[in-house]
Formats: C-alpha cells, sequence, structure tokens
C-alpha cells in the first residue's frame, strides 16, 4: 500500500506547542498541511533549530520523507523541485511538484543563437484559466568534446537567464569545467554512469549539487548506482532508466518507469524511491519528417508524463507540440477531489443596467474564464449567470443532465434580474440549444436565444445577433 | 571499540593526514556506507572537502538486484468479441477483441496486453454535426454518403471499425424514425465487412426505439450499441441485448458510482460480462480530461482488484477534444491547425490508453493513424526492438 502521511503521524513529532512561527495557528493544522503536501516541515523553525527537539527531528524527517525523495534543482528564485511524491495515482492524493520540463541548447551554437534559444525558452508562457504555463529548466548538451567550450556556455546561460540548468556531459572533465564557473546555482549533473560514477559522484559531492544517474536499459546497475550513492552520503539523485523510442522499444520504457515507481511507492524500495527522468528529445535522433518527429516528441512527452516522469528533457520549442504536454501536466496535477469551479451567481460584465442582455452558463472554471473573456472581447455591458454545473463542462453537464432548463430557470429567478431588467434578454449556450423552448415557458416574459456553440464566436453573435435582437426587445 | 569509533576514529586519521590508502583496512563498503557514512559526511562537510574526494576512493559499487515489483491480481478485464463471422452466425469478415486484460495498461513487466486497443472512427448518418474544419476537410467528398464514407474511414484512413452515430434520429434536430435510419445501417454493413459500433442520439426514448429495431434487424452480427444511459429503461436494453446477441456500450458521466449502477443493472438484466463496454465520459484535454482519466484508473484497477461490475473493457471518446478551442481556433501564435488540431485529438486518446481505455472513437486521420500506430508497437506479444542496440546515450551529443 501507498504511504499516505496522515495528519496524525506529523502532529506526533511536532514540538506540539502551538507557537505559530510557521504561520499555522496550530501544530495539528500545520500538520494537516504538511500531510497534504501544501506545507514544508522546514517551516516549523522550533524543530529544526532547537536543539531539545533533535531526536525528534530525526524521526520527523524520516516520517515526512515521500517514498520518492524530492531534489531541488537551481537556486532560488527559479529553482525547481521535482519528485516528492507518495502515490501512483492521483486519486488517491493529488500529484506534487509537477513534471519539470527542460529544453535542450548546445554547447556548439553561437554565442547569439545560444542566449537567443534560452531567452525564448524562458519567456515561453501560455496563460490558461489563470494559470501561467512555463517550461521550467534549460538543458545544456556538451556535444562539443571540449570542456572549456561547454563551461563558457554554461557561464553564457547563467548570466543570460535565471531558469536552472541541466548539465549534461558524461566526461568528468568537461563537468567539472563547467563546474567550477556555475557550480554554485546547483545545476543537474547529468550524468554518473556505470564507468565514470567515481568521478561524477565526487563532483556530485564537492559541488553539492543534485546528480543524474543514466543506466539505461538495466535497472540492477541502475538500482547499485542509486545504492552506491546514498552509501556514500549523495542523496540528492534523479533516475535516469533510459527512454528508448525506437520502434517498439517504446514499450519497454513505458514499463520500466511503471515499475520503477511502484517498487518505490509500494515496496518502500528506497534505492530507487527518487524522481524518475525522461528523454523525449531521443526522438530527434531518428530519421524521418520534421513534424512527424515533433509530434512523437510531444505524445511521448505525455505519456512518459502520466508514466511518472518528475524531469523531462524535450527539445522542440513549438507551441504547438508543447501545447498538449503543458495542459495535460495543469490538468493532471490538480487536486482530484474538487472539479475547477466558480461560484455560482451574477457576475457584471462592463456596467449593465437594466436593459442590458442576460448570458447563461455553468459554472467549470474554464468556461467561466473563457466566456468571460469573449463576453469582454464584445465589448458589450452584460450580466453573466453562472449555474452551478457541478464544475463540468456545459456539454458534459447538458448530457449528464446536471444542466437542465429547469437549472437554469431557477438560477435566473433567485439572481433577482426578473424584477431589475426591464429588457429580458437571455442568452443561453448554443451546446444547451435544446433548452430553450421550455425556457421561454419556464420563464414567462423573457426572450430566450440561443448562442454560439464555442463561446470565442460571441464577439460576432454580438454583433451580428444580438444588437439587433436587443433592438427589437 | 566499536564499529563506529572505529569509523570516526578512521577519520580523524583522514582529517590530519588529508588522504590516507586505506591497504589493510578490512571494512565492508556496504556496511560502511549504511551504518557510518552520514556521521562522516556530517562532518566531512563541515571539515574537509579533499578529504571527502579522498575518502570516496574507497567506496566500492554495491551490487543490487532490483526486484520487479509484480502483484498478482484477484480479478480480469473480460474479452469483447464484437462482429460475427458468417460461421458465428453474422455477415462479418473480421472479427475484432477487445480487452482481456490481466493487469495495468502496459505493464510489461507484469504480462503483455491480451488484445491491441482499437480504433474506431466516426461516421454520422448525417452532416447535422457541425465538423470542426480540419476534420471536415478530410470528409468533405463523403459527407452525405454513411456508406461511401465509413468506406473511406477504413480503406484510406485504416480504421479498425466504424462508429456510425444516428444523429438524425434526435427528436430535437431530424427526428427520423428509426425504421427509416436503420436504412443507413444496412448500408454500411454491405458496404464494409468489419463490424460497426452503431449510435444512438442521446435521446434515452428515441434511442430505445433504435436498438429494438436495428438490433433485431443485424440480430446476429454481434455490433455493438452505443449507449445505454442512466435515463433508459436498462431493464428493456438488457432484455434487447441478450435477444439479439449484441453488444452494449453503458455511458457514464464521468461519476464511477453511475458507471458502477449502469453495469450492475444491466448484468442483472441479462447482459453477459464479456457483452458489455463502459464508457465512464471522455472530457477534451483541458477540459476536465482528468476526471476521465481518474475515473477510468479507478475502474480498471476495481476490476483487476476484484469488483466484477467492472470487469469490461473501457471505451473512451477521444472525438471529444475538438471540443476544445486549442483543438481547431485559428490563433497564430498557436501553431498550425492541422498539426495542432489532431495532436489534440490523440493527446486526448493516449490519456485515456494510459488509463486502460481498450477502445477509441476518434474523427481525425491523422490522430487515429497516430494512435493506432502506437498501439500496435505498445501490443505486441514480444518486442521486436533489443534495447543494448540503441544508442540511447548518444542524444547528449546528437546534432539537429
Amino acid at each position: 500500500m501507498p504511504k499516505i502521511l496522515r495528519p496524525l503521524d506529523v502532529y506526533k513529532v511536532l514540538p506540539q506547542t502551538n507557537c505559530g512561527v510557521c504561520g499555522e495557528s496550530t501544530c495539528m493544522a500545520f500538520a494537516a498541511k504538511v500531510a497534504d503536501g501544501v506545507a514544508d516541515l522546514k517551516l516549523c523553525k522550533p524543530l529544526f533549530e532547537d536543539p531539545k527537539y533533535k531526536d525528534k527531528l530525526k524521526v520527523a524527517l524520516e516520517v515526512a520523507r515521500p517514498p520518492v525523495k524530492d531534489v531541488v534543482i537551481g537556486v532560488p528564485p527559479s529553482q525547481v523541485v521535482v519528485g516528492g511524491k507518495r502515490v501512483m495515482f492521483r486519486h488517491e492524493l493529488t500529484f506534487h511538484n509537477p513534471t519539470a520540463i527542460a529544453i535542450d541548447v548546445t554547447d556548439e551554437m553561437d554565442e547569439q543563437s545560444l542566449v537567443k534559444r534560452a531567452k525564448a525558452i524562458e519567456s515561453f508562457v501560455f496563460e490558461r484559466i489563470g494559470q501561467q504555463l512555463k517550461l521550467n529548466l534549460i538543458a545544456l548538451r556538451c556535444v562539443s568534446d571540449v570542456p572549456e567550450k561547454f563551461a563558457k556556455a554554461a557561464d553564457l546561460l547563467a548570466k543570460n537567464v535565471s531558469l536552472p540548468l541541466i548539465l549534461c556531459s558524461y566526461s568528468p572533465d568537461a563537468m567539472e569545467e563547467a563546474l567550477t564557473v556555475v557550480g554554485n546555482k546547483r545545476p543537474l549533473i547529468y550524468a554518473a554512469t556505470k564507468e565514470n560514477w567515481r568521478e561524477m559522484l565526487e563532483l556530485a559531492d564537492k559541488y553539492k549539487c543534485p546528480i543524474a544517474i543514466s543506466s539505461p536499459g538495466d535497472v540492477n546497475m541502475l538500482k547499485s548506482l542509486a545504492s552506491t550513492f546514498m552509501g556514500a552520503g549523495v542523496e540528492d539523485i534523479i533516475l535516469d532508466p533510459g527512454t528508448f523510442v525506437k520502434g517498439d522499444s517504446l514499450a519497454e520504457t513505458i514499463s520500466t518507469f511503471a515499475m520503477l515507481r511502484r517498487a518505490a511507492i509500494e515496496k518502500e524500495d528506497k534505492a530507487v524511491g527518487f524522481p524518475l527522468m525522461a528523454v523525449p528529445a531521443v526522438v530527434w535522433m531518428e530519421e524521418g519528417d520534421e513534424v512527424e518527429k515533433k509530434m512523437k516528441e510531444s505524445y511521448i512527452a505525455s505519456i512518459l508524463m502520466t508514466r511518472f516522469a518528475d524531469l523531462m528533457v524535450m527539445h522542440s520549442l513549438d507551441f504547438w507540440t508543447l501545447m498538449p504536454v503543458l495542459v495535460w501536466r495543469q490538468n493532471i496535477y490538480t487536486d482530484p477531489r474538487v472539479p475547477p469551479s466558480v461560484k455560482p451567481g451574477v457576475y457584471e460584465i462592463g456596467k449593465p443596467t437594466d436593459v442590458s442582455p442576460v448570458f447563461i452558463t455553468g459554472n467549470f472554471a474554464l468556461t467561466y474564464f473563457l466566456v468571460k473573456g469573449d463576453l469582454e472581447n464584445s465589448k458589450i455591458d452584460a450580466y453573466l449567470v453562472v449555474t452551478d454545473s457541478e464544475g463540468i463542462s456545459v456539454e458534459s453537464s447538458v448530457a449528464g443532465k446536471r444542466l437542465t432548463a429547469e437549472k437554469f430557470a431557477e438560477a435566473i429567478k433567485t439572481s433577482g434580474l426578473d424584477r431589475k431588467l426591464k429588457k429580458k434578454v437571455l442568452v443561453i449556450p448554443g451546446r444547451a440549444a435544446k433548452f430553450s423552448g421550455e425556457l421561454e415557458e419556464l420563464l414567462p416574459g423573457w426572450k430566450v436565444l440561443v448562442g454560439p456553440r464555442d463561446s470565442s464566436d460571441i464577439p460576432a453573435y454580438v454583433e451580428k445577433v444580438l444588437k439587433r435582437e436587443m433592438e427589437s426587445a | 571499540m566499536s564499529g563506529k569509533d572505529e569509523v570516526l576514529n578512521l577519520f580523524k586519521l583522514l582529517d590530519e593526514a588529508g588522504e590516507l590508502e586505506l591497504e589493510d583496512v578490512t571494512i565492508e563498503a556496504e556496511e560502511l556506507a549504511i551504518e557510518f557514512l552520514p556521521v562522516m559526511m556530517q562532518a566531512l562537510v563541515k571539515a574537509a572537502p579533499e578529504a571527502a574526494v579522498a575518502l570516496k576512493k574507497v567506496v566500492e559499487l554495491k551490487a543490487e538486484k532490483f526486484e520487479p515489483p509484480v502483484f498478482k491480481y484477484p480479478g480480469s478485464i473480460a474479452e469483447v468479441q464484437i462482429g460475427a463471422t458468417r460461421a458465428e452466425g453474422g455477415t462479418r469478415g473480421k472479427v475484432i477483441k477487445i480487452g482481456g486484460d490481466t493487469c495495468p495498461p502496459f505493464y510489461r513487466f507484469e504480462s503483455p496486453p491480451k488484445n491491441r486497443p482499437v480504433v474506431a472512427l466516426d461516421v454520422f448518418d448525417q452532416p447535422v454535426v457541425p465538423l470542426a474544419g480540419p476534420v471536415k476537410s478530410a470528409y468533405k467528398d463523403v459527407l452525405n454518403d454513411p456508406a461511401e464514407w465509413a468506406k473511406k474511414a477504413i480503406q484510406v484512413y485504416g480504421a479498425d471499425l466504424i462508429s456510425l452515430h444516428m444523429v438524425s434520429t434526435d427528436p430535437t434536430i431530424k427526428d427520423t424514425p428509426v425504421q427509416e435510419a436503420a436504412k443507413a445501417v444496412e448500408r454500411v454493413l454491405q458496404a464494409v465487412d468489419i463490424p460497426i459500433i452503431v449510435g444512438g442520439s442521446g435521446n434515452p426514448q428515441k434511442d430505445l426505439q433504435l436498438f429494438q429495431y436495428v438490433g433485431e434487424m443485424t440480430a446476429g452480427e454481434r455490433l455493438v450499441f452505443a449507449s445505454a444511459t442512466i435515463d433508459m429503461n436498462l431493464e428493456e436494453v438488457a432484455k434487447i441485448m441478450k435477444k439479439t446477441g449484441h453488444n452494449v456500450i453503458a455511458l457514464a458521466f464521468l461519476d464511477i458510482n453511475q458507471a458502477k449502477e449502469l453495469s450492475r443493472k444491466l448484468m442483472d438484466g441479462g447482459v453477459p460480462r464479456d457483452h458489455l463496454i463502459l464508457d465512464p465520459t471522455t472530457g477534451a484535454l483541458g477540459y476536465g480530461i482528468e476526471y476521465s482519466f481518474s475515473v477510468m484508473e479507478r475502474i480498471r484497477l476495481a476490476g483487476l482488484m476484484g469488483d466484477e461490475a467492472f470487469q469490461v473493457p473501457i471505451s473512451c471518446a477521444a472525438t471529444n477534444a475538438w471540443a476544445a478551442r486549442e483543438a481547431w481556433m485559428k490563433v497564430d501564435e498557436w501553431g498550425p491547425r492541422e498539426y495542432r488540431g489532431p495532436l489534440w485529438e490523440a493527446t486526448t486518446a493516449i490519456v485515456g490508453l494510459m488509463a486502460g481505455a481498450n477502445l477509441f472513437m476518434m474523427m481525425h486521420p491523422l490522430a487515429a493513424k497516430i494512435v493506432k500506430g502506437l498501439v500496435e508497437l505498445l501490443s505486441k506479444p514480444k518486442l521486436d526492438v533489443k534495447l543494448e542496440e540503441v544508442n540511447y546515450r548518444d542524444w547528449v551529443k546528437m546534432r539537429v
């Protein structure tokens, strides 16, 4: 069974003084947040600083350690935390620490293109439901084989962008050269292998940097190396079991990721209890059409993210290839217990009066944000009535009868708009078109119009249809 | 001297010497690592980094064996056969089998998938449903003829089977009588020799009539009827399926309890377990897909753990991806729609695939091609590519 932390487990190892230093009024409240993964144990300063809690702290660290360790890459403010997983399935507990995505650059790029690409990675953003979906790291690949070149590129990156780095080279010489320049920024060392592990382990220890262990296709060696590193006191480890995508080898990759994660969580195999790293960018080593490769890289990233990858290196920086991956990441890391919804009620768009139209929709957060945005784009003053669709989209809630004509009518009646408005014009979603007849009956005195199926057509609809209808109403 | 003291002593020496050859010391590396190293490391961090480097030279590789965490599941998923050959009482040239899962999806370290998941392309009996631009352009020459549409979906686009949606029967659209609508089913069955899914309009009364009429008309073909919903007369649905030998998809709305109730009622009414498929509703990527994902995962795990109501294949309507504006809307900075849309639909299907779906209803030919190609690779009983022949490590130095 997965090791799910209960508030009481945490409470037992806290000072239990309700001192409030952590920001919570009681130790129990803090324990609940730690158990839920939304507060860090370190916020309990007395536990960490007061020598009298020394023994408690030892137990506390053991209790709080998730079966998949959390590893920090980079330094504030742009550091990323990967791993820290307690469960295999999001229906058991919200997943924390969204899969970090790195995009690659190489030490063979000229200065200008290197900085340009790095800045493009850093400034990449897709805004969605009030969140900014972004990329998290830059993976610098040592293609030149020249340590000085590698170090110079690392230096250039560190000076121009603040995203954390993954230094990719199997050569300890190149790695050390780069670490002498950017080692204080806590980059991820990629990678220790069965050949170079002694030197790489020394570097990880000397520079206090997290390190990836790469053992493609050999889980026994992967575990042996991780165990050896742990024994040497190096525990900020990331596991790279190899991302094989050629032909049917992808099947093996998917299985290996699941196998490692299950061993960490269900069997508490500590030597594999570390974040998993995937490299969808390997698609670019294959022959073939560029568009095909972009698609393949994108869906392999989505697959391996679903199969527990905590960190991924990708190559394509195209918006359309990254969009599905970023959106799926946004989705899978939401709290499964709460649908993203807004409070039902009346929302004002612009400055509506007693002759403004009324739009009605469901309370799925995305629906609300899209409809609100599109209404604002139409530069119209209107009321937006949000009905309780149990946080589900209009289409699904109409199909599942969570939204009905009665529910719409009820929302209008309780909104007070019935009494307030002189012109009573109600625009219903195109996907709820079939309610229109029934609504006319349920809401005497109202003119019921069927709006567009997709809210992006609202501006055109307002211009071409609604304005005319409002005049005749 | 205890082992711990011994090591601390050793450490003191190290500290003084800066570096020390450990020729005659016989401490098991494993023991050293587990028992004492944290103590040493703490001191090291504070004291002498050079000594740390020197110390590492005594660290030996700890050879470990990874034990694959193989579980025994008390249950398995029923195998559903879609279509019947002449010998079996139907007229199909090919039949399709789905399900039969004995472990979570693609956990090959437990067992390879028993049957490959399949892709059905959607066909509408009337071009009344607004189709997204990229989808419409793929079928524009056949939109008015479901039989030609079905042929194109199979012969040109490689669909495993066809999902024929009888949208014209919807009382709020055209209200075509079922006797008339049934002609489209007949024509499609004559045009293609693979099995089909017959989908209703979503109106519970009308769909029951459709199932009744078309079910009897095609008895013995072992088709799939979609969908039985909670507001239908499920006893009647079960009776029709039992009598005609067809399969049925039960559609629940993102609600695992509803899915269970549907499954129970249909099975109690006489639908055999190997004639039932569950569709927990697929939200588009970005529009509630995570609920579908979690419900599918829970259904599959519960089935494997022994809950009979859930020991049936799962259907995923990836077509719903086209409800997402990210799939079809023209926005320059989002990139070309002709790739973005199919990728959105393919990703929606792939999320379902990873949660355990066995049957996919899809629309865009390119999306269907991606998913079919993927499931073919992932479902092989034995893999061809040898990992040691793939130079994975070269990615660090690749030039692209």
